[in-house]
């Protein structure tokens, strides 16, 4: 629940936010200069290149489009207690099934319609791949965490299959769709290189957190999360609020599949899998399942992968050492966390 | 008498209170010592002291005459203090037999043999009948509570911890209890009994020490309370637990005196006009629920209720009770029969459907089902209204409404919290009750089921729970109150009807031969 906070409840939580930041970000010094790498230069590297320069900002700025997309989805699972981790399935499907059709649709639909019905079909798609493990969750009670897990490397692997097998571009060498031309992508922003994509991922995750916080459906989805025998008690239909919020979630995760196909690449390759749906997951986990929070999380890892990747060939720094600073933060948001509860509840009988 | 343990001049500060303001108390082997007083009395500080989850600020804790330092529930087993709580402290998902073996030492390999002999024994002792490789999940409350105390024995212990022991047992299971009490007393063993209940504190304490705001506001000896008429017992009790001094005639004593008067107990529901030559309210044709893993369901009950009658159900626990309840509520599902609510069919009606023609349900798992702990109690009051007008507006929710309305009920209900955006888990038992009872007991009830609705308050709540009952019958409201407490529903009820073994075993109106029949119809020795 997160209404009626004052602004020394939102300053108490930035504090909360910014110490484990500070924390990570130097004990990841540490770990560079045992490396014997200069942690200041790295820094600096990082963030010139990702936020300080024009081009390494419009491609952090669009390399959050997907995160975002995602990271709406998991809020809607986590946030009812369905712990969706198949994303990297619902997501490569999806966009394999809008960059097959979008080549397709193109030539007989305009083009803002082409986009719209691909990224349509995409969360369609995510949605379906939820269907099996929704099912068995809310039938059967079967553990979600496993079969989304299952249906998330049947998922890749079909994708895969679908692209070598069935919807092969004949004009390339390497395996891929058939791509959509630039201009065809889905627009640019006043001529950067950030497509729309990440206007409809700010302002998803935005309505998702609306969603959630200020509708009954998001509130039987958290009273589901937080207590589902509150939830029979109370009587909500509590097989379908599963399903619903399964299909949300990987309809999300699709579009962001979508998306990516959609004002990016324009096409799918063989074995391309950029495995976006678990490194969102610590974000979510950071943000504390709230939209706003989500998005300066995914600003910050989106600015840590392109700086990153940058630095790996400049500096000499490994690329996951990213995934190191992450694991920090995590690791200095749950002490964090802890300390101020462990002191709140001594502040209480 | 040797002293077993004992407390000398303990203080335990919490911030802004004072939970034990210097307590000198001592237990002694071969003697059940009672302590009595509201909740915030300080009964469950003292536990917890006792028990090492907590240590005191000033004053010492003696055991066997040696000063100790009780910093961990492990120094405290190992002490020869065994401790039941309120709450079922058991896994859920593991059999009785493997839950008494959890407090081995780590890497011995569980003994199975001398676990199960350890387990007849005990079994013998408190007389029960629990089947050793049962999950507890599988169990009743009131049989987790029996593991509960299995465990707190299982390693000899000479001072037992008892906290609010009885609350889940039925009369019957009191009655063993009780015996096992008194054998395990004649062993030596020194036992501290928390309980709400006089009755039970002059029962069987042999020794009775009544908690007041941190203090001991008085304790009576062996001989003094032999000595003692009930009536004289009671008063005695009352006037230390609530602090109301001898009263004197007229003057400022008299709201006191009224005070006491309603903590004395009276009837609350006097002799009720129901028009039975008008249709009941409600009727219940040959209902039957299905099976389950864990519960006995209903079979073939039938009743009919009218408005501003309170029908009182007895039963052991675990007779079908829940299933009534659930069924009634429209949370579980009708396996055959039918159910009519007014002139409406309500037999596959679900909770929503229900809950719009006033059925309301007052569950006994308060902070298992009937509210989600974390969410604020503004929340938690509107929890079966969600999407329901006036709160939700096309789904979109107004929580100014729900807190406005929220901060209304807690005025008008007296629910004592920091305020509306509190978690409901943070409020003490009876105020969580309270915030049940504002929820389903609103202007819209027509018939509410409650199941336990004292179980776990203190006197003072279960007066105030009882009360708000009464009122609702009298304001035509009628109520099925699910008890296993059978003096509270002789209290209460117009008549009273028995759970046995999934059946209605019968209906008997509540007049002065009613306490005999039902006892026989609980244990299914007769049939009406």
């Amino acid at each position: 629940m997160t209404d009626g906070s004052t602004f020394a409840g939102f300053q108490a939580t930035l504090l909360r936010v910014l110490v484990p930041v500070a924390l990570a970000l130097i004990v990841g010094g540490l770990i560079l200069l045992v490396l014997g790498k200069d942690p200041v230069g790295y820094y600096g590297y990082v963030l010139e290149r990702s936020l300080l320069r024009w081009g390494g900002a419009q491609e952090t700025l669009t390399r959050m489009a997907p995160l975002l997309l995602i990271a709406a989805g998991l809020i809607v699972a986590f946030r009812a207690g369905i712990w969706n981790l198949g994303g990297d399935g619902q997501f490569l499907l999806a966009a394999v099934a809008s960059a097959a059709l979008a080549p397709v649709f193109i030539g007989i639909l305009p083009r803002g319609l082409t986009l719209v019905a691909c990224m349509l079909v995409g969360s369609l798609v995510g949605a379906l791949w939820s269907v099996i493990p929704a099912v068995l969750k809310a039938r059967y009670g079967v553990n979600e965490i496993i079969t989304t897990l299952m249906m998330s490397f049947l998922g890749t692997s079909l994708a895969n299959v679908l692209i070598k097998l069935v919807l092969r571009d004949p004009d390339t060498t390497v395996p891929q769709t058939r791509s959509l031309p630039v201009d065809d992508r889905l627009p640019r922003l006043f001529g950067t290189t950030i497509h729309g994509g990440l206007v409809l991922a700010v302002l998803t995750v935005i309505v998702v957190h609306l969603m959630m916080t200020r509708t009954a459906f998001g509130l039987k989805l958290q009273v589901l999360g937080a207590n589902r025998a509150a939830a029979v008690h109370a009587g909500f239909r509590v097989e379908r609020l599963i399903l619903a919020a399964f299909a949300l979630s990987a309809a999300l995760i699709g579009l962001a599949g979508a998306v990516e196909v959609l004002g990016v690449w324009g096409t799918v390759r063989a074995d391309w899998n950029p495995a976006l749906g678990l490194l969102v997951v610590p974000l979510v986990f950071l943000a504390r399942f709230n939209g706003f929070a989500v998005i300066g999380f995914t600003l910050f890892f989106s600015a840590l992968m392109v700086g990153g990747e940058s630095a790996a060939r400049r500096v000499g720094v490994p690329q996951h050492y990213v995934l190191v600073l992450v694991a920090l933060l995590l690791l200095f948001l749950g002490i964090v966390e802890y300390l101020d509860q462990s002191r709140r509840k001594s502040g209480t009988p | 008498m040797s002293i077993v343990a004992a407390l000398s001049k303990v203080t335990k500060r919490y911030p802004g209170t004072v939970a034990l303001d210097a307590v000198s108390l001592e237990f002694r082997a071969g003697e059940v010592h009672v302590l009595l007083g509201e909740n915030g009395a300080g009964k469950s500080t003292l536990v917890s002291l006792l028990a090492g989850m907590q240590q005191p600020d000033e004053g010492a804790i003696l055991v066997g005459g040696q000063t100790v330092r009780i910093d961990s529930p492990r120094r405290s087993m190992d002490l020869g203090i065994g401790a039941v709580f309120q709450r079922v402290l058991l896994v859920p998902s593991l059999t009785v037999i493997e839950n008494l073996m959890l407090g081995g030492s780590w890497l011995r390999r569980l003994a199975r043999e001398p676990a199960l002999r350890r387990f007849g024994e005990l079994a013998q002792l408190l007389g029960t009948h629990i089947d050793p490789d049962a999950p507890v999940s599988g169990l009743s409350l009131g049989e987790q509570q029996q593991v509960e105390i299995m465990r707190a024995l299982w390693r000899d212990e000479k001072l037992l911890l008892l906290d609010e022991p009885t609350s889940m047992l039925t009369s019957h299971g009191v009655a063993d209890l009780g015996r096992s009490m008194r054998r395990l007393r004649d062993q030596g063993v020194a036992l501290i009994l928390i309980t709400h209940k006089l009755l039970e504190a002059f029962e069987f304490g042999d020794r009775i020490s009544v908690l007041r705001l941190g203090c001991v506001a008085g304790e009576i000896a062996p001989q003094r309370l032999q000595a003692m008429s009930e009536a004289q017992r009671t008063e005695t009790i009352i006037r230390m637990m609530f602090g109301i001094g001898v009263g004197g005639e007229g003057g400022p004593a008299d709201g006191h005196e009224a005070e006491l008067a309603i903590l004395l107990g009276h009837k609350i529901h006097g002799p009720a006009i129901i028009d039975r030559a008008r249709p009941p309210v409600l009727s219940v044709r040959e209902a039957s629920t299905a099976a389950d893993y864990t519960e006995t369901p209903l079979h073939e009950v039938s009743f009919d209720l009218w408005p501003g009658e309170v029908l009182g159900i007895a039963g052991v626990d675990g007779n079908g009770q829940k299933h009534l309840a659930e069924m009634l509520a429209g949370q579980r599902g009708v396996r055959s029969g039918l159910l009519r609510l007014g002139d409406a069919d309500i037999t596959h009606g679900h909770v929503p459907e229900r809950r719009q023609r006033g059925v309301r349900y007052v569950t006994d798992d308060r902070l298992g089902e009937g509210t989600v702990g974390k969410f604020p109690v503004a929340t938690n009051l509107v929890l079966k209204e969600v999407g329901a007008s006036p709160w939700w507006r096309h789904g979109f929710t107004n929580w100014d409404l729900i807190h406005r309305h929220a901060r209304e009920q807690i005025k008008s209900n007296d629910i004592r919290t920091p305020s509306e955006l509190t978690p409901v888990n943070h409020l003490s038992g009876g105020n969580v009750q309270k915030v049940l009872l504002a929820r389903e007991l609103d202007a819209h009830a027509a018939v509410a089921i409650l199941n336990k609705p004292t179980y776990g308050l203190d006197l003072h709540n279960q007066r105030l729970a009882l009360d708000r009952i009464g009122a609702a019958a009298a304001r035509g409201v009628a109520l099925i109150v699910i008890s296993t407490d059978l003096d509270e529903l002789i209290e209460i009820s117009d008549r009273i009807g028995v759970m046995f073994q999934g059946r209605l075993a019968g209906i008997v109106d509540n007049d002065d031969r009613a306490a005999d029949i039902i006892r026989r119809l609980m244990t299914g020795a007769a049939t009406v």
